[in-house]
């Protein structure tokens, strides 16, 4: 059961130099309540992805094509990108909501922590009388482990992984649907990190949620995940179970980001990395847009575009692909 | 013999702004609380922990940055204090430090071969314009950023990340240093992109018996590419001993939370979803060890004397009472 269908999506910036295909034919599921994460290096376009999701792109980026649903609990669909509005103010928060990397930056430094969640409250559930939304304050904030009397705090007196949790607290205000986290703990440190991934993970159990979780480190979606993404210059091109992947990845990038992380436990393998550079997305290199950077590329590849196919557990875009992973 | 060592190092900061204590006094940071660290020629030595915990000033009192509030910085076994004038610029021909953000460690408004060129001039490297083209472009070569003629005359914008690091460390080897600190050098870059930079850091260190620093949060990374390892928190050595031995049996129930907490996919099984906390203030730590907080295992001891070295070994030491405790049963 679908909870978001993105079919076909394109997001262009526009620059004086030509158009940068930020986004490009990207179709992906997110089903109720799973953890979908997001993988990829800085410009492969996972955050442009989100942000055309929670319809938080501004020119000049703009959607080209392609289409984003989102299916409510009892089948009505909703199509996100021709929301205006009120509709997308109604929208944003109630079913679907934002946690971003800087939490220092998207919380109000003016503002008490306790004030920017009724602040939410007030707004998208008017209904509440102010008893209702402090009550309502200080559940969410001990729920991702903020002690009651931190309301009062304002953000710059919180340590970093804290603040993460009050933004947290303040996207599962309104018990949304879909949470997107851009990044959420890449400022942590790693213990921090481990914590906020277990609160995640526990949050989740509990409400039902779906998350999307968008990072650069392979290696921690594959513990917090249920199923994961590839994306490379603005395409998907693998998805799978977080097992799948790292049992037998099966596009050459993925094997290439498995095997660029030094592992902590087992023998010294040798770490190969990806030969290099990411691509510049004015003038993507024809065919599949991973080949020059590919051990395994042949002749093909520099002319026709793979295309996702569906596999036993999930999708890959590769030419060479032949069901049995690579290696 | 160590290149560059640190004994005892102690750094203090006094706040400029905030509530004053008693007698009028602002409270100082105690960012790092008697460090000892050496490097050795030809050898990457490590130094893990998280943020705050004092690692990128341990490597500004060994660049002479700041001044310590007491210790000393030796450089070949002579106890330096260079921090200004001719002093400064001859210990900077030796001991050249590498950032975490290449974007903002190159001028944008110059090129490639002002970077590399500037330094060779300063410290008398280069005399005419041939000599310093020559050099600029061993240099780029020695990076592995060619062709060298069409980097010379690149703009830091039009740089990959990976590519403005390798320039970074291009430059501070064209004053021929003996020593190189990098502090972060590979966290801002794309995880495709890190291996090759850590890659070219090791053989420099290798090739040239430079003696490498290489400060990190990430303790995988660490135990690739250093043979020792050195783990800090909140300002003070927790354990320290050869990369492999430290990282595959931790003895301190710091390194261990560290890598337990340490993404990995091969873990068979998920840790306990419990709360660890969050590193302490530095303006008034915990008494006795300062990880006693929140360690798992810790005795009444613990928070009321601070560890001293507890030799385990084959190079290994750690502080922790624990280690002394079972060490003398």
């Amino acid at each position: 059961m679908n909870v978001l269908e993105i079919r076909g999506l394109g997001v262009d910036y526009l620059s004086g130099s030509g158009a940068v295909h930020a986004v490009s034919g990207v179709s992906l599921d997110l089903r109720r309540g799973e953890i979908l994460g997001l993988a990829g290096e800085s410009g492969s376009g996972k955050s442009t992805l989100a942000n055309a999701v929670a319809r938080l792109l501004r020119p000049p980026a703009s959607i080209t094509s392609g289409s984003v649903v989102y299916r409510r609990q009892d089948g009505s669909a909703v199509d996100v990108l021709a929301l205006g509005g009120n509709e997308l103010r109604a929208f944003r928060w109630k079913e679907l909501a934002v946690v971003f990397q800087s939490a220092m930056n998207s919380l109000n430094p003016v503002i008490t922590v306790g004030a920017q969640i009724d602040d939410v409250l007030r707004v998208h559930a008017p209904r509440m009388s102010r008893n209702e939304r402090t009550e309502r304050s200080v559940e969410l904030l001990q729920r991702v482990g903020i002690s009651a009397d931190r309301r009062r705090s304002y953000p710059h007196e919180l340590s970093g992984g804290m603040r993460q949790r009050a933004a947290i607290a303040i996207a599962l205000a309104l018990n949304p649907e879909i949470i997107i986290m851009d990044e959420p703990t890449t400022a942590l440190d790693v213990v921090v990190q481990r914590d906020i991934l277990a609160e995640i993970r526990a949050l989740r159990e509990e409400y039902g949620f779906a998350v999307v979780f968008i990072t650069h480190d392979l290696s921690l979606l594959m513990e917090i995940s249920d199923r994961i993404a590839i994306m490379y210059a603005g395409r998907v091109v693998e998805t799978g179970t977080a097992e799948a992947l790292h049992r037998a990845p099966r596009h050459p990038y993925t094997l290439g980001l498995l095997r660029s992380f030094p592992r902590l436990r087992g023998p010294r393998e040798e770490l190969l990395g990806i030969p290099g550079v990411p691509p510049d997305l004015r003038s993507p290199p024809p065919g599949c847009a991973f080949h020059p950077r590919c051990a395994m590329a042949v002749a093909e590849c520099s002319e026709s575009l793979p295309v996702l196919r569906a596999e036993a557990d999930g999708e890959v875009a590769c030419l060479l692909d032949d069901g049995r992973g690579v290696s | 013999m160590s290149i560059l060592e640190g004994r005892n190092l102690t750094k203090h900061f006094t706040a400029a702004r905030g509530p004053r204590g008693r007698f009028g006094k602002r409270p100082p940071v105690r960012a790092v609380e008697d460090v000892s660290i050496a490097l050795r020629a030809g050898s990457v030595t490590a130094l893990v922990g998280e943020s705050g915990c004092g690692k990128s000033t341990v490597a500004r009192l060994l660049a002479q940055v700041y001044p310590v509030t007491s210790g000393e910085v030796l450089l070949r076994g002579e106890p330096v204090r260079a921090h200004r004038g001719a002093a400064f610029k001859e210990y900077r021909r030796q001991v050249q430090l590498i950032f975490q953000d290449p974007f903002a460690s190159l001028n944008p408004f110059h090129r490639v071969r002002y970077h590399l060129a500037r330094p060779l001039r300063l410290h008398g490297h280069a005399r005419s314009d041939a000599e310093e083209r020559e050099q600029v472009a061993e240099l780029l070569e020695r990076v592995s950023l060619t062709p060298v003629e069409q980097f010379m005359d690149k703009m830091p914008h039009e740089l990959s990340g990976g590519q403005r690091q390798r320039v970074a460390i291009a430059r501070a080897l064209a004053v021929r240093p003996i020593a190189l600190i990098a502090d972060e050098p590979v966290s801002m870059l794309d995880v495709s992109i890190r291996l090759g930079v850590l890659r070219l850091l090791e053989g420099l260190a290798r090739e040239n018996g430079l003696a490498l620093l290489y400060i990190t949060h990430d303790i995988a990374s660490a135990r690739y590419f250093a043979e020792d390892i050195t783990v800090m928190y909140a300002g003070r050595l927790i354990e320290s001993g050869p990369s492999e031995e430290l990282t595959q049996s931790p003895r301190h129930p710091y390194t261990r939370l560290l890598l337990e907490s340490a993404p990995d996919p091969d873990r068979v099984a998920p840790p306990a979803g419990e709360r660890h906390g969050e590193p302490p203030s530095l303006i008034d730590p915990p008494g006795g060890c300062r990880f006693h907080p929140r360690c798992p295992v810790a005795l009444p001891v613990c928070s009321t004397e601070v560890p001293g070295r507890t030799e385990l070994g084959e190079g290994r030491w750690t502080h922790c009472w624990q280690a002394g405790a079972a060490l003398s049963r």
